[in-house]
């Protein structure tokens, strides 16, 4: 489904990516752990069309994402959830979603779409009419997630998703990782909560000073060598 | 003490009609700082042109007033879109006093150029509008007809930015403009509505401004600044705080005009102002930043 190929990209002088490969088949859970700095969230912002890459391949189903102007990158079927979720403060929840919604293909499907996201987030509903920065971290991630379901993705990236939450609302963010699953939608997700982001995904790519260290199995990583080293340098 | 009362009321109703028209003014400089964080040191140049663009639809053509203040509205658009695409564009990138020095250059450049094409004399439109009298009050019907063209004007404003998409991703950008890429919109395409929505405010308030005023080349001088400071007031890109600002504004410049000379109500206004940026710097409904 998405294809990543010798990929480097970083900010001015500053290079965050070297090379980078990696694949998201169709109906995956994938993880991209490691520790701070390493480039996890340069690669989602690659991927969704924040920053271009300066050397690479990026597909999406074949499509060549870097011959797509960044504002349509949206209607591959690429949502991305951004790091620390970037709401809309000062609108209200559903116009936050309505934001998610704004492609044209997306608009014609504004009333369905809703019903989706509000019958996974029922909390959703009854705050719609509430301001998105007036609500608990918790309830702003679903939001987020939510905004980025409106397009009707195929793809759904995740930038630490856990990240401020408290721990109960972080295991309910995980839950919820499931029923997005359930409806078709393949995850691509970035965490620093590694432990628990390996119990939910199929597959995980370590990353580290920009490069792929390791990949795999999420099982052969849970207990894997190349992750302490990450990790602790020993 | 009756007829003092009355003088109030006067004054509080022609404050209120006043703050009408000066809330319209500061929407349309507010909503292109707020969206593209540019501010138009030229915005009450592009007035003065909306206005001699009805003088001479109206008095030099002698078209219809409305098809002369539609002609003027959407002409006024098109020079905020040239504004932008020419100027505002090139240098979104720059620092922004490079691109307060280079509004702030075209508001010379217009001033100069309506100089030499319109001459200096002021101008007017020649309409004589009645004076109502109610109450013993005397209520100036051309204010009338300005503060509810006014007030229209904001209410049409106001339900596009709430009931379209276009409208939403104008809201959205003024909040986080990084992350607009991500929900599909394309930036520049935003930037140049609000461009033409900015002009178009600017031309309206001119129809409504012509109607009180002479035209003339440095006529921006007389309205442009305090714009400026009701935006200020309200917190730059605030909509609804430079809204409250223009209504306080406008009843400090009635009222206070009433006690002495009508300057005086500007002195007391400006001297409100400066007073405010002791008090609370970030405007009247800072946001908790």
């Amino acid at each position: 489904m998405l294809q990543l190929t010798g990929v480097r990209a970083g900010y001015g002088s500053f290079q965050a990516l070297f090379d980078v490969s990696l694949e998201v088949r169709a109906g995956e859970a994938v993880g991209v752990i490691g520790p701070n700095g390493a480039g996890k969230t340069t690669l989602m912002r690659v991927i969704s069309g924040l920053i271009r890459p300066t050397a690479g391949q990026l597909t999406m189903e074949g499509v060549d994402v870097l011959a797509t102007p960044p504002h349509r990158i949206v209607e591959l079927g690429i949502a991305h959830v951004p790091e620390s979720r970037r709401l809309f403060p000062r609108m209200t929840v559903e116009d936050n979603l309505k934001m998610g919604g704004f492609a044209p293909a997306a608009r014609a499907k504004f009333r369905q779409r809703l019903a989706v996201v509000y019958e996974l987030f029922p909390r959703l509903r009854e705050r719609r009419r509430q301001l998105a920065g007036s609500m608990s971290g918790g309830e702003q991630q679903m939001c987020a997630i939510g905004r980025a379901l409106m397009s009707e993705p195929r793809l759904l990236l995740l930038d630490e998703p856990s990240a401020g939450l408290a721990p109960v609302v972080v295991d309910h963010v995980f839950a919820l990782l499931g029923t997005i699953r359930a409806a078709g939608v393949t995850v691509l997700i970035v965490e620093q909560n590694v432990q628990q982001v390996l119990r939910v995904v199929e597959r995980a790519y370590l990353l580290k000073a920009g490069r792929i260290r390791a990949a795999g199995a999420a099982g052969e990583l849970l207990d894997g060598a190349r992750l302490r080293e990450a990790y602790l340098g020993v | 003490m009756g007829v003092f009362d009355i003088y109030l009321l006067e004054a509080l109703i022609n404050g209120v009609l006043l703050g009408g028209v000066l809330a319209l003014l500061s929407l349309g400089l507010n909503l292109v700082f707020g969206v593209i964080d540019v501010v138009w040191i030229c915005y009450a140049e592009l007035i003065m042109l909306g206005m001699y663009a009805m003088y001479f639809l109206a008095s030099v053509y002698h078209a219809p007033l409305l098809l002369a203040a539609a002609l003027s509205i959407a002409a006024v658009g098109v020079l905020g879109v040239l504004l932008h695409v020419l100027v505002i564009a090139p240098l979104l990138g720059a620092a922004p006093i490079n691109q307060l020095l280079a509004t702030g250059g075209v508001l010379f450049f217009l001033q100069s150029a309506a100089t030499i094409l319109f001459g200096i004399e002021f101008k007017n439109l020649g309409l004589r509008l009645p004076v109502l009298k109610v109450a013993g009050m005397f209520i100036s019907y051309s204010r009338l007809l300005a503060f509810a063209a006014a007030l229209i004007g904001m209410v049409l404003v106001y339900l596009f930015l709430s009931r379209t998409y276009t409208g939403a991703a104008i809201r959205a950008i003024a909040q986080d403009r990084q992350i607009m890429t991500l929900m599909g919109v394309d930036s520049r395409r935003i930037y140049v509505i609000t461009s033409a929505l900015g002009g178009g405010l600017a031309g309206l308030a001119a129809c409504l401004l012509v109607l009180q005023y002479d035209v003339h080349p440095f006529v921006g001088l007389s309205f442009g600044p305090i714009t400026f400071l009701i935006c200020v007031l309200g917190g730059l890109g605030n909509f609804l705080g430079g809204f409250v600002a223009a209504f306080v504004f406008a009843e400090i410049i009635s009222v206070g005009g009433l006690y002495l000379d009508l300057e005086w109500g500007y002195v007391f206004a400006f001297a409100f102002f400066i007073a405010m940026m002791f008090v609370r710097p970030q405007g009247l409904l800072a946001r908790r930043s």
